[in-house]
């Protein structure tokens, strides 16, 4: 990099791969801006902590015991404690439950994110929860997405993407956001025995839930032209039927005939559900090996050319343009395959391609890079829970809620709707009636915008009415909207 | 919106970039009087619990415990002897007895796999394949119009979906609170953004759509009488969480509301769309209560709140709503379904020929399920665009054919949806 580009680099360095600059930062980053990011990778990955924060198999276990109390409390009513009514209660009684772990998640993960100083770490890691993405709009969820990134995601970002790829979908937040806990092989020994018991008339229908399987394929792995077929998708939902959550109150019924059931709320191979038999996936055999052949499958997955390509365009397309060069995405995937799916490795191909250093305001930001870059720039801290998320709400990217496993979007047109942009400029100029009189904006745009401040953007500042104003100038500015 | 911001776009500041008050002075020379709106259930309805083929003789061993009974508790509206809708309808049911609902079964768009995401970019874009095209059908038809006043449409919503992208102006309008911001910022920033087309564009738009929906809400608030229909019929949500439900609800009919405000000025958009999501029901659907049953209800009170609110506009509205496939035929095991193929539709509004179901039904027999396991399609839902954008809207055939449907050109559009 020659010197006279390294000013336009370090801004770039701090708004598109960070989460934007801080007063300061941007003279130290200009230093050499690839080896200020390169630094975030090396050494132990920071996990939000806080009181509040508990591990998702606690927050479940205590899931399972509202079960079963309303079961209890069912039965001493000589009630039904297994139909409708049952689980109306206990739906009644889980958001109490889980509302309040996550908004202590959803402000943890806010916090260290306005406030990190390895914040291409955190970009990282939440690209990887968005391409992992669960959504706490399905409520069983919601006490758990967000432990979900804090132990399947944050320990593998600078990790090798088969180790990533496993953690999540053993997850219980993945296994019960995508059905898998109860989905059960037709030939299992739990059907069997149902059939034996001649209840399999009128009774429940025991069979696999293909939703997990699938969206592994479509969205985590190969990607939707992958190459795979629906007796693909059928297959692999099979050899991964038992990929369920110990303790689950529903089979009580087996842990009385003496079949484990599990540590409460962590993953469980209840092979009572797991689909016997050798398979064949994607021209491959996988010998009849319980819970590792589910977990054989995944290896060979994530090492397959498909899985490379996809996942590196998707890395490209967030952090570089919508339409991401065509020789960085083939450096990326060359580096994965090469180094068996080793991410630092793939991380460095982009970094190192002149491409991700071109063309500066390239990408349109989603409402919560904006967020977060605000807060960073003005120095705002994380503070009051509930208000630090309403933000996210506003704008339109609530935490952790992206509604489908296909995560948010990530291109210009999925954000810039002229309502966007509105509630956008809107809550600019809210932060900047608050802060207006405390920050001077005029300082502020060369520090926080560095070379890619343009002229005109400096003089509408300088020539603001109020100092309010022109910190909505500044964070209304197409540099700032921009990255 | 205040009364400063008004005289500020008046002004002319954003005229050239948006055609306000052209519009308000030209609108007799509209392209079209016609109104049409594409409602997007994104998930996949499944469209045998929404139109149950009750008279089927596989449907109920295929359903299991979510099938819907042809008669007593819980039972479908009887549409004809095959078919009913089911009980969370209720509003649809009185439109097809009103002649007003054409009910579409085992229809489906091009794409035959079960990726909900290629799914929706196929429905939403209009071509054959996912992501051939980076604008969508409503946005190209639309183009394809006499150029006019009116000739633009609206996305209730932040950003605006793929279906309605385009070359055309198309708005997106949700509720923002701007009343905080001053006018003289505003023109500033609007300065800030001209040399940043895009951001310069979309500004103008929301303004544009600010200004047209505070002025519905300026007449709502004068006539009071009808928040009623706001919060839908609160009485049968007490399933669970029914607090939430009922926001959820009033929601998405609020959205519907909106959608009539605009459609309803004569130098409105003459096309809007609106979108839900929560219809990918791969466990514990349910069947006449339940999961769907809560979602069907807030469709069809949202509907009706549309219904209540375009007023004079309804007769000469038709609202199409679609959903990116439908879903297997038979219960998986845990009491869902997973993704299929034929799926059904609505075709709603006052110039609907309606009262019918239409549907080349392949039945649920074994053999006849497309492989193995989903409804068969018979029907290529962009037939059923295209009769609705020649005779409702006046979209010319050869556009059709090429441009708003690539390559569809032996695709025939249904004719008679129209009411003469």
């Amino acid at each position: 990099m020659i010197a006279s580009q390294k000013p336009l680099a370090a801004a770039i360095a701090a708004n598109r791969f960070g989460l934007g600059a801080k007063p300061g930062e941007l003279p130290v980053i200009e230093k050499d801006p690839e080896a200020w990011l390169q630094r975030q990778l090396a050494g132990r990955v920071p996990v939000p902590g806080g009181a509040g924060l508990k591990p998702s198999s606690e927050t479940l276990a205590r899931a399972l015991e509202v079960r079963n109390e309303v079961a209890e409390a069912r039965r001493a009513k000589k009630q039904n404690a297994d139909d409708d009514g049952a689980k109306v209660a206990i739906a009644l009684k889980l958001p109490a439950l889980y509302r309040p772990v996550y908004i202590e998640e959803a402000h943890a993960r806010f916090a260290h994110a306005v406030t990190t100083d390895r914040p291409f770490l955190e970009r990282l890691t939440q690209f990887w929860t968005n391409h992992f993405a669960v959504s706490v709009d399905k409520i069983v969820v919601l006490g758990i997405a967000g432990a979900m990134e804090r132990e399947a995601i944050r320990p593998n970002v600078t990790g090798n993407f088969a180790e990533l790829l496993l953690a999540v979908e053993r997850h219980p937040a993945m296994l019960l956001y995508l059905d898998n806990q109860a989905s059960i092989g037709p030939n299992s020994r739990a059907a069997s025995f149902l059939k034996r018991r001649g209840n399999g008339q009128g009774a429940r229908k025991l069979d696999i839930n293909e939703n997990l399987a699938r969206e592994i394929l479509e969205l985590h792995t190969l990607g939707v032209d992958g190459g795979y077929t629906q007796a693909d998708v059928t297959t692999f939902a099979k050899a991964i039927s038992g990929w369920s959550i110990g303790g689950d109150a529903n089979n009580r019924g087996f842990a009385r005939l003496g079949l484990s059931n599990g540590k409460p709320g962590e993953f469980f191979f209840r092979e009572v559900f797991h689909e016997p038999g050798a398979k064949k996936l994607l021209g491959r055999n996988y010998g009849d090996d319980g819970v590792r052949q589910g977990e054989a499958i995944l290896k060979d997955l994530g090492l397959r050319p498909e899985t490379a390509r996809h996942v590196s365009t998707k890395l490209a397309r967030h952090f570089i343009a919508d339409d991401p060069p065509v020789p960085v995405v083939e450096r990326m995937t060359r580096a994965w395959l090469v180094s068996r799916g080793n991410l630092p490795k793939v991380y460095a191909a982009m970094l190192g391609s002149a491409e991700a250093w071109s063309e500066p305001l390239s990408k349109f930001k989603t409402p919560a890079d904006y967020i977060y870059s605000a807060y960073r720039a003005l120095g705002i801290p994380a503070g009051e829970r509930r208000r630090s998320l309403q933000a996210f709400e506003a704008l339109g990217q609530r935490a952790l809620q992206p509604g489908s496993p296909a995560g948010w979007p990530d291109t210009s047109a999925d954000w810039d709707g002229s309502s966007a942009l509105l509630k956008r400029i809107a809550w600019a100029d809210a932060v900047a009636q608050r802060l207006g009189a405390e920050r001077n904006a005029r300082e502020l745009a060369p520090q926080l915008l560095g070379a890619t401040l343009g002229a005109e953007t400096a003089r509408s500042i300088a020539r603001a009415e109020s100092g309010s104003q022109a910190l909505t100038l500044l964070l209304a500015s197409p540099e700032f909207m921009r990255r | 919106m205040n009364l400063s911001r008004r005289g500020f776009l008046e002004a002319g500041l954003f005229a050239g970039a948006t055609g306000l008050v052209a519009s308000r002075l030209a609108f007799a020379n509209a392209p079209t009087d016609a109104r049409f709106v594409f409602v997007l259930l994104r998930g996949a309805l499944d469209g045998l619990s929404a139109v149950p083929p009750v008279g089927d003789p596989d449907y109920a061993g295929l359903r299991g415990q979510i099938a819907l009974a042809k008669s007593g508790e819980g039972a479908a509206l009887l549409l004809d002897g095959t078919f009913g809708l089911h009980p969370a309808l209720r509003f649809l049911h009185a439109r097809y007895a009103a002649k007003e609902l054409a009910v579409l079964h085992a229809v489906a768009s091009p794409y035959r796999e079960r990726s909900h995401f290629d799914g929706q970019d196929v429905l939403e874009g209009g071509g054959t394949r996912p992501h051939e095209t980076q604008s969508g059908w409503i946005n190209r038809a639309l183009a394809a119009l006499p150029a006019g006043p009116g000739r633009s449409g609206v996305a209730l919503g932040a950003n605006v979906p793929l279906a309605m992208r385009g070359e055309v102006e198309v708005a997106s309008w949700s509720p923002t609170r701007i009343d905080a911001l001053d006018d003289e910022t505003l023109a500033r920033i609007a300065d800030l953004y001209a040399r940043d087309p895009l951001l310069s564009r979309r500004l103008a738009e929301a303004l544009e759509s600010d200004a047209i929906a505070s002025e519905a809400q300026a007449a709502a608030d004068a006539e009071v009488s009808d928040d009623t229909a706001m919060t839908g019929r609160p009485e049968n949500l007490v399933e669970r969480d029914a607090k939430q439900r009922r926001n959820n609800v009033a929601r998405f009919a609020e959205t519907a509301r909106a959608a009539a405000n605009f459609l309803k000025r004569d130098d409105g958009p003459r096309v809007a769309m609106f979108d839900t999501t929560g219809w990918d029901t791969h466990a514990n659907e349910g069947g006449a209560q339940g999961q769907l049953a809560l979602r069907l209800r807030a469709l069809d009170a949202a509907l009706e709140t549309f219904h209540d609110a375009s007023g004079p506009v309804w007769r000469r509205t038709v609202m199409l709503v679609a959903t990116e496939f439908g879903r297997t035929a038979a219960i998986n095991g845990t009491r869902g379904t997973d993704h299929g193929t034929g799926a059904a539709a609505f075709l709603l509004g006052g110039a609907v020929a309606g009262g019918r179901v239409i549907a080349d039904w392949p039945s649920l027999s074994r053999g006849n399920l497309h492989e193995g396991r989903d409804l068969r399609a018979t029907m290529d839902l962009r037939a059923v665009m295209k009769g609705v954008l020649h005779d409702h809207l006046g979209v010319p055939q050869p556009a059709l054919d090429s441009k708003i449907f690539p390559g569809s050109a032996a695709i025939r559009a249904v004719v008679g949806l129209i009411r003469s």
